[in-house]
């Protein structure tokens, strides 16, 4: 009965009426994960509302208000599987001032699927999120070319398109793109091959998810590293270190420095969830650990292997900022990362994004929604890598210290196309 | 541009990646807030949630107690697994007692037949205020419902419990923030990103202990709002309803007045995978009334501080 399957984390993209919902509601449909009672609930929503037979956008618009309004607040999240793989979709809002949770969505994805109104083009909002989606790492992306239909299936509307989407997507460094000729309303393409398009020979929208590189939440040029979390005393006086993999897999015996201490030690046992004592545990599996000499390793220190991260109290880090209030130089914060909290502070502003341009404009503070380039300084030292080598050693988030409210994502380090 | 190849996480099978997940939370909750509770029903999510618990601070006793939300219409095959489970794990268990807070007022009394579920919240609350608890475990999961595909993981509650959907606190990585003030709470849900299918072939997989009546079993029903209702002392037939005994399980499990039973001769968990995964119904959809008064049921009920 067991199958083996593996997991794509999925983040959406699109501006406000590309048909983002739409696409998303016509997968889970025509996949075939909707339950008969949660389909009636969508066809009855979408005739109280006078929308006609069937608005797809009502299976992932949860909210009264969001149903009111016809438009996305938050992310949504979707659960779809197909005998090659499970799918968590984080279905995502597209209007500017919910950028703070596109990139909630967007930061725990391996890849983005992008809706474009072939119609119209990439819009403004459409770039901005591809790059956030960039920023925080997304790799790949699917872009269904939506609405053919009022285009009459045209190829060359379809080829512009195509021909923008490569340019942005090349500015921002994807590695992988592939882009589709959909209408989410008539489900061209989306599951099913399309009879329009006898001209497009490439995957349907749900083919080039399963046929996806999964993981991109690290590359293997850096070593295994485990923030420890928890200490576990076991039987008899001796301890484990509990915490998550992640950069690279970790083996009994690897030798490993304990950080910011810089002890060398090894590992003399290593326990997996599923089945005990083993012999390594890849990325994302949650773990315990013997060492072979004494240390004080607690909560907020890191085990690594070579090459290893930074120690230091002070980064320069790429900041999505989501206050209300502006983040300028002085500003005081809490900031976590991987499983340390510690006070910081802004000690300079280097610029601020022009998302629209890809280029950094002099500035003096950020406003919400704005990326800019922070400089800061934390009372305790941090165990860091380059956001681009590790997105769990390389992220953190600032936290205001009086509403304890999240209002930043950053990043060490610089984009590349910054 | 040419990055870096990725490296795919192909060679792990998705139930330990949800496992190492809901762990990894567990951890990071009970590292960061003062004192947590585990919400416990005796319900397959919350036993599974309770399983996982245990394995992310094995072989250390469990560092937080659980709660019982008891609505006193309890299915007593519940009651009686909920006390032994306790009992195995030598774990501290809390009632918040709905029957109470109808005795001291703090709620009007829905009358013996009436439906207790949204009575919960108040109990809850007052629980978590009596106890000054900082957190909440519970197996909620976002395939459930709308309104619950929308919360985070951790999802804060202000001062006076409530949840607003329109201002949750942005959610990144896997960096989950605990922080709140006095008087404030946080619910963490570990079992977000797993689908009721998951969940049973995790149970599988793992063995997990569960109450009977998750399994087929003969009992007297009657048929009352599109569902199939236990005869037992809060429900009884009405003029015109028939009692019938039939092969019955159910598939989730709540307070006795408002939870059905689903017709199914799945008695084994092997067999309840397979049902599952091809089931025509949601799980709330077939068996709880409590969702079915409007499309927004959950989403109202949830911003009043309910689970």
């Amino acid at each position: 009965m067991q199958r083996t399957t593996d997991i794509l984390r999925l983040a959406t993209i699109g501006s406000v009426d590309d048909g983002k919902s739409t696409l998303i509601g016509r997968l889970l449909v025509d996949t075939r994960q909707l339950f008969d009672d949660q389909l009636d609930a969508v066809v009855n929503a979408s005739e109280r509302r006078g929308v006609g037979d069937l608005d797809l956008s009502f299976v992932t618009d949860g909210l009264r208000a969001e149903r009111e309004q016809g438009i996305t607040i938050d992310v949504a999240y979707r659960y779809a599987s197909t005998p090659q793989r499970k799918f968590i979709i984080a279905d995502c809002p597209g209007h500017v001032q919910y950028t703070r949770n596109m990139a909630t969505g967007a930061s725990t994805a391996d890849l983005a699927l992008v809706v474009v109104d072939v119609a119209h083009g990439l819009k403004e909002q459409t770039r901005r999120h591809l790059c956030i989606a960039a920023l925080l790492g997304v790799r790949g992306l699917v872009v269904a070319v939506n609405k053919m239909d009022a285009v009459h299936w045209s190829p060359a509307a379809f080829q512009s398109v195509v021909d923008e989407v490569e340019t942005v997507a090349g500015e921002l460094g994807f590695d992988a793109i592939t882009c589709v000729p959909t209408s989410a309303l008539l489900g061209d393409n989306v599951v099913d091959a399309s009879d329009h398009t006898p001209w497009y020979p490439g995957p349907t929208v749900l083919a080039a998810l399963e046929s996806s590189d999964a993981g991109a939440w690290t590359n293997s040029t850096n070593g295994p590293r485990l923030p420890i979390q928890w200490v576990l005393r076991q039987p008899g006086g001796g301890r484990t270190y509990a915490g998550m993999v992640n950069g690279d897999t970790l083996h009994e015996g690897d030798v490993v420095t304990l950080l910011p201490a810089g002890i060398e030690t090894t590992i003399t046992a290593l326990n997996t969830l599923h089945n005990g004592p083993d012999v390594q545990a890849g990325a994302g599996l949650s773990i315990d650990v013997a060492l072979a000499d004494e240390t004080d390793a607690g909560r907020g220190d890191l085990l690594a292997c070579a090459p290893l991260p930074r120690v230091t109290r002070e980064i320069t880090a790429t900041v999505c900022w989501f206050g209300e209030r502006p983040l300028t130089t002085g500003s005081r914060l809490r900031l976590k990362h991987t499983t340390r909290v510690t006070p910081a502070r802004v000690v300079g502003l280097d610029g601020v994004v022009d998302v629209a341009t890809l280029t950094v404009e002099g500035g003096d503070e950020l406003r919400t929604n704005d990326i800019g380039l922070v400089h800061l300084q934390t009372a305790d030292p941090l165990v860091v890598d380059d956001y681009r080598d590790n997105r769990v050693t390389g992220s953190f988030v600032l936290i205001d210290e009086v509403t304890n409210a999240t209002v930043a994502a950053g990043m060490v380090g610089r984009a590349a196309f910054l | 541009m040419t990055l870096t190849p990725l490296r795919p996480q192909t060679t792990t099978d998705h139930l330990s990646l949800l496992e190492s997940h809901a762990v990894y939370i567990l951890r990071e909750v009970a590292a960061e807030c003062e004192r947590p509770v585990l919400l416990f029903s005796g319900g397959k999510d919350s036993a599974v949630l309770l399983h996982l618990a245990v394995k992310a601070f094995a072989p250390g006793r469990l560092p937080f107690p659980v709660m019982h939300v008891d609505t006193g219409q309890n299915f007593p095959e519940v009651l009686a697994f909920r006390d032994q489970t306790v009992a195995r794990l030598g774990a501290r268990l809390v009632i918040a007692s709905v029957q109470e807070a109808i005795d001291r007022g703090r709620v009007a009394d829905p009358g013996p037949h009436g439906a207790r579920n949204r009575l919960q919240t108040v109990a809850l609350l007052d629980a978590i205020v009596e106890h000054g608890f900082d957190a909440a475990f519970g197996g909620a999961r976002r395939d459930e419902d709308k309104a619950r595909a929308k919360e985070r993981i951790l999802s804060f509650r202000d001062a006076f419990g409530q949840w607003d959907p329109r201002q949750q606190r942005p959610e990144l990585w896997q960096l989950y923030q605990g922080r709140v003030n006095a008087g404030e709470h946080l619910r963490a849900f570990p079992l977000s990103d797993w689908t009721e299918l998951d969940i049973w072939q995790y149970i599988a997989r793992e063995n997990v202990a569960l109450p009977p009546i998750y399994f087929a079993h003969e009992r007297d029903v009657l048929r009352r709002d599109a569902m199939w209702l236990a005869v037992n002392e809060f429900i009884q037939p009405r003029p015109g309803e028939h009692v019938e005994r039939r092969l019955v399980r159910y598939r989730t499990v709540g307070d006795a007045t408002c939870t059905g039973a689903v017709e199914s001769d799945a008695a084994t968990v092997e067999a309840i995978v397979h049902e599952v995964a091809t089931a025509n119904v949601s799980e709330r959809g077939a068996t709880r009334a409590d969702d079915r008064f409007s499309e927004t049921a959950m989403e109202d009920r949830k911003r009043e501080g309910y689970f």
